[in-house]
């Protein structure tokens, strides 16, 4: 029967908890770049400017085709060939950040979209300017409707960073890499490192679902259980 | 004799155009309101009433013609070149001509108190204690004294359309819109709205209503305008219009409605 090295686990654990939080840092730093990006690009998209929005629709669409490995290969080792050095984890951050708002363009657009247009009509008939309408009456009512899954797209990020590991940055799953070919260890190793990962995705699930609820107006809080379980459900990256 | 002279016009709209792509909906359309003058707009579906009245407010761009609001243009011809003023003119003459929707276009994430301070606290930069004590106010003007804090899902048809009109009143309006106000509601809700708009009318508050509620159009209006196919056919107080059209196009559509 195969020998659990349990002493490998405070040996190592620390090390890897290191790597844990260059993931949160990656995956916080991105997110949050993804997401003013994301909302940029959906209402560039939705400006009703056709120079603007051909050029958005084309961004959203090759890194959406693109795989997210590629794409980070593609940033950190063919950008200094045309003189832009970016350390690697900053390059992680980019691509993350990149490939991430491209999926959220489409989840803020499809949130705005659905805010029926009377209400616009509405403030503009007592004299709201259009950008006070998308701050006050369009925008609240779409990121309410857009958090259960840009909440699924964060948990999905939390996992996807993983693949930063392979252009260099020291993160969770690399440090894992490294403390196996150290110890030829890999069972234990990455045993910690599944665990770990599931306890901030834990995490997270319950953090967006918090969100979710304090943005939910008290009186469409009952039964909504259905669509907070969609809350944690991991939305799929390439 | 003593000639009484007409009070100056609030709005004044010649030859009005609006077409989508090639597709005619307002064909030169004129129409004078004076001050707290109650104008009815009637006429078929798809004659141009809504777009007449979401033009007039500028929801729609005019294509051409003149819009006066107020002593200001909002939109004109000069030396057959259309011009349209400035967004900061359109946006302060929208907020003191506010429209009351078909359907109610409540901000839904707003409680009903919330709905009618926006626009004083947002677009007239008034205190939110005062706008609140305003609002609160009108909403007991309107009946809904106790909806306060409630959201628009939790309303009724008619409470929805009373906050409205509570969220129109509260931008001290010169005038108010109304966009079939009626038509989307149960008919047991109607006479409630219908009741909310007289007493605005009682006070002389200016109003232009497009409405199908004919036997209150007879009832209110200073002056009933028919529009068919996008230009005014016939203009007059309610008794001529409903009882001695002139013409056929009129009498035709009196008599559909009435058969």
């Amino acid at each position: 029967m195969y020998e659990f090295f349990f002493v490998l686990i405070p040996r190592y654990f620390p090390f890897l908890l290191e790597g844990a939080i260059v993931t949160l840092e990656l995956s916080f730093l991105s997110m949050a770049l993804g997401l003013v990006l994301g909302l940029a690009v959906a209402l560039g998209r939705l400006s009703g400017r056709k120079w603007l929005e051909w050029p958005l629709a084309a961004y959203v669409e090759i890194w959406r085709d693109v795989p997210l490995i590629v794409q980070l290969l593609v940033i950190y080792f063919t950008l200094p060939s045309i003189g832009l050095f970016l350390p690697a984890f900053w390059a992680g951050v980019l691509g993350l950040a990149l490939n991430l708002a491209a999926y959220l363009s489409e989840v803020f657009r499809a949130a705005i979209l659905s805010i029926d247009p009377g209400q616009r009509a509405a403030g503009l008939s007592i004299g709201m300017s259009g950008f006070m309408i998308h701050r006050r009456i369009i925008l609240p009512q779409a990121l309410r409707i857009a958090v259960p899954t840009i909440g699924g797209y964060f948990i999905a990020l939390l996992k996807d960073s993983s693949l930063v590991s392979f252009i260099s940055v020291n993160e969770l799953l690399r440090n894992g890499t490294i403390v196996i070919s150290n110890t030829f260890k890999s069972m234990e190793v990455y045993m910690m490192v599944a665990i770990i990962y599931f306890v901030m995705s834990f995490v997270a699930a319950r953090l967006v679902q918090h969100v979710e609820q304090r943005l939910t107006p008290r009186h469409l809080r009952r039964g909504r259980r259905s669509q907070r379980a969609l809350a944690s459900q991991p939305a799929v990256m390439p | 004799m003593i000639l009484q002279t007409q009070p100056e016009p609030l709005l004044q709209v010649r030859a009005l155009h609006k077409s989508f792509g090639a597709h005619d909906v307002l064909k030169g359309v004129d129409l004078t309101v004076r001050p707290g003058e109650v104008s009815f707009v009637i006429g078929p579906s798809g004659g141009g009433k809504s777009t007449l009245i979401r033009c007039i407010n500028f929801l729609e761009t005019p294509s051409a013609g003149e819009i006066m609001f107020d002593g200001r243009h909002l939109c004109r011809e000069e030396g057959n070149v259309f011009h349209v003023a400035p967004e900061r003119e359109l946006r302060a003459a929208r907020s003191e001509m506010p429209m009351v929707f078909q359907h109610f276009n409540l901000f839904s994430h707003r409680t009903v108190i919330e709905n009618v301070i926006e626009g004083p606290v947002m677009v007239k930069r008034r205190r939110r204690d005062e706008a609140i004590a305003d609002a609160e106010r009108l909403l007991a003007e309107v009946g809904l004294a106790d909806k306060a804090d409630r959201y628009p899902d939790e309303l009724s048809g008619g409470q929805k359309q009373r906050v409205a009109i509570a969220r129109a009143l509260a931008m001290q309006p010169k005038l108010i819109l109304f966009d079939e106000p009626t038509s989307a509601l149960d008919p047991e809700l109607v006479a409630g709205i219908l009741d909310t708009i007289r007493a605005l009318a009682e006070r002389g508050m200016t109003l232009v209503v497009v409405s199908h509620e004919m036997g209150f159009a007879r009832r209110l209006a200073d002056v009933v305008h028919f529009i068919a196919d996008g230009a005014i056919v016939e203009s007059g107080p309610p008794q001529r219009i409903f009882d001695a059209p002139e013409n056929p196009r009129l009498a035709a559509f009196i008599r559909s409605i009435l058969h």
